[in-house]
């Protein structure tokens, strides 16, 4: 063999394979990042200021199954015409999207807490802000430990 | 796709002031929007993007669902009885269809 480099059949595969690699690897590195969350939060609330507390977000430490993550969030409130909830908001960091869900509560709810089930494509932070009657914000943060992710693919 | 098929679980009676938690599943695939189909190309986004509550014909509790919320989305939340009367359920699909359901509440 010569030693100028003259690209053998061999090299050109590999090299296509590497780009078609790093092509099918492109789209999953698109995920939100925690400024995409505060860009959300942003939208929906400007630049007011958001305190901690009075939001109890209950999520597992560690998901073996990204696919389907428990998620309850119970908010301090005594639920009355007067001071009531009105929106929960849930984001997760490290999602293609960064929305998981939103909640809209009534005095009728009696209670403000919810739970469904999401998914995690990986470990990341889950975000909570909740909105009260009377216009003060609260957040919650919690990390996920994420074993298996949940995009599918 | 077989069709969504909701679940609901209310308790049937309950007492004036008692706060009840409702239990919502409904059967959908929630494709993401995310995924690949064996050639390659994109399964286009179809979810349920909102599920409302109402009691008597009033909106008690509303979700919106973004892509991240798993499939069969599964939804709890609470009521405080006040009056008889009946809930009714509503999922819309990204498709434009709406699912239903109904349930009856009995206050002693």
């Amino acid at each position: 063999m010569s030693s100028t480099f003259t690209p053998s059949r061999r090299t050109v595969l590999s090299a296509g394979a590497i780009a078609a690699f790093a092509a099918a690897l492109a789209p999953r590195l698109a995920f939100a990042d925690e400024k995409m969350v505060a860009d959300e939060i942003k939208k929906l609330y400007g630049d007011k200021k958001i305190d901690a507390g009075k939001i109890k977000l209950d999520v597992p430490q560690i998901a073996e199954n990204g696919l389907v993550v428990p998620i309850t969030v119970d908010v301090e409130s005594p639920m009355t015409d007067a001071d009531f909830v009105k929106a929960v908001h849930v984001f997760a960091d490290g999602n293609p999207q960064p929305g998981v869900v939103s909640y809209t509560f009534t005095p009728d709810c009696g209670k403000a807490s919810a739970s469904t089930r999401m998914r995690l494509a990986q470990t990341q932070n889950v975000v909570c802000i909740a909105e009260m009657s009377n216009g003060a914000l609260y957040t919650a943060k919690a990390e996920v430990k994420v074993t298996i992710g949940g995009c599918g693919g | 796709m077989a069709n969504p098929t909701p679940r609901v679980r209310v308790p049937a009676q309950a007492k004036k002031g008692e706060i009840i938690e409702i239990k919502t599943l409904i059967s959908h695939e929630m494709e993401s929007g995310q995924r690949k189909d064996s050639a390659g190309k994109t399964i286009p986004r179809q979810i349920i993007n909102a599920f409302t509550a109402a009691f008597n014909g009033k909106q008690v509790f509303a979700a919106t669902w973004h892509s991240a919320i798993s499939a069969n989305p599964y939804q709890s939340f609470f009521f405080k009885a006040q009056d008889s009367g009946e809930f009714k359920f509503a999922w819309k699909d990204d498709n434009g269809s709406e699912y239903t359901s109904t349930s009856k509440l009995t206050v002693a």
